[in-house]
């Protein structure tokens, strides 16, 4: 059980936006993960090497975080290895069929005014809200 | 220099990421979990990235080229097909089974911990299923 945290919520939030109209004013980019990340096995020699340092910096940023103020979370324990995998294959296929995830449909997509954007993000937001309640209340897995 | 200002974004990325708790799969499951003890930080994650991403790209429309590539790559896809609707929803599913989404679960490898490592590496392999499957589909239909 997590408690709410409104303030570093916001403050995060906004640092995403930062990133998202940093990429966008810089190299004309959207941010969003999943086609910057796929975008890796697609797209040409010249095109693969901002994308790897994109996905650098977002270990680059979220380590240096922790270096600097560690133990913010408990990281979860026990949780079932085979439904990390699941959960990771139905993330990637998911991702490249809907043409986007949390932050490029839900962030880039929305600021956009996108209603292509829109209606994917109340999809996944639905879609995970039921699948937690079934795997939680249904199943009991989880706190 | 594309790659550098990318790796700044990527880390400015990050830091919102691990700031806000996103890279946190509690955190995450506690948001979807409406029937349970619901945490609704994450809806001001999304707030506070929309907060300053939306008025950014508004200014940013105005402007005719990024600083340091050739033009503004805006998505310009408007339809809402079932491939949207479909992909949205294996998605949503994935992020409500393991509380991880690509930009988050990438990041969080930084953390030395094993559960981002393993579903980036099945997102990954989510990846890589669907490019093989659509240049096989591409293929059969130019044979």
């Amino acid at each position: 059980m997590t408690e709410f945290t409104p303030v570093s919520a916001l403050i995060g939030g906004a640092l995403i936006g930062l990133a998202a109209v940093a990429l966008m004013a810089l190299n004309g980019r959207i941010a969003g993960v999943s086609g910057i990340a796929g975008g890796l096995l697609s797209n040409t020699e010249g095109d693969r090497s901002w994308r790897w340092l994109f996905v650098l910096g977002l270990l680059i940023g979220a380590g240096g975080h922790e270096l600097l103020r560690p133990e913010t979370f408990e990281l979860r324990e026990g949780f079932p290895v085979m439904l990390l995998i699941a959960a990771g294959l139905l993330v990637g296929i998911g991702t490249r069929i809907g043409g986007g995830c949390t932050s490029g449909h839900g962030v880039c997509g929305i600021s956009r005014l996108s209603t292509r954007s829109l209606v994917a993000t109340i999809t996944f937001m639905i879609a995970a809200a039921v699948t937690v309640a079934v795997v939680r209340h249904g199943f009991g897995v989880g706190p | 220099m594309k790659s550098i200002t990318a790796l700044i974004a990527g880390i400015l990325f990050g830091v919102g990421l691990a700031v806000s708790q996103m890279i946190n799969p509690l955190k995450v499951l506690g948001f979807l979990d409406v029937l349970g003890h619901w945490d609704p930080s994450l809806a001001l994650v999304m707030v506070g990235a929309i907060a300053v991403t939306l008025p950014g790209f508004a200014l940013l429309r105005r402007r005719e080229k990024p600083l340091v590539a050739d033009r503004f790559q805006w998505p310009t896809r408007t339809d809402i097909d079932g491939r949207l609707v479909l992909g949205a929803a294996v998605f949503g599913i994935g992020w409500g089974l393991g509380g991880f989404c690509p930009g988050p679960g990438i990041a969080a490898i930084s953390l030395g911990w094993h559960e981002p490592l393993v579903f980036t590496l099945s997102m990954v392999a989510g990846f890589i299923a669907w490019h093989l499957y659509e240049r096989g589909m591409a293929a059969s239909t130019d044979g």
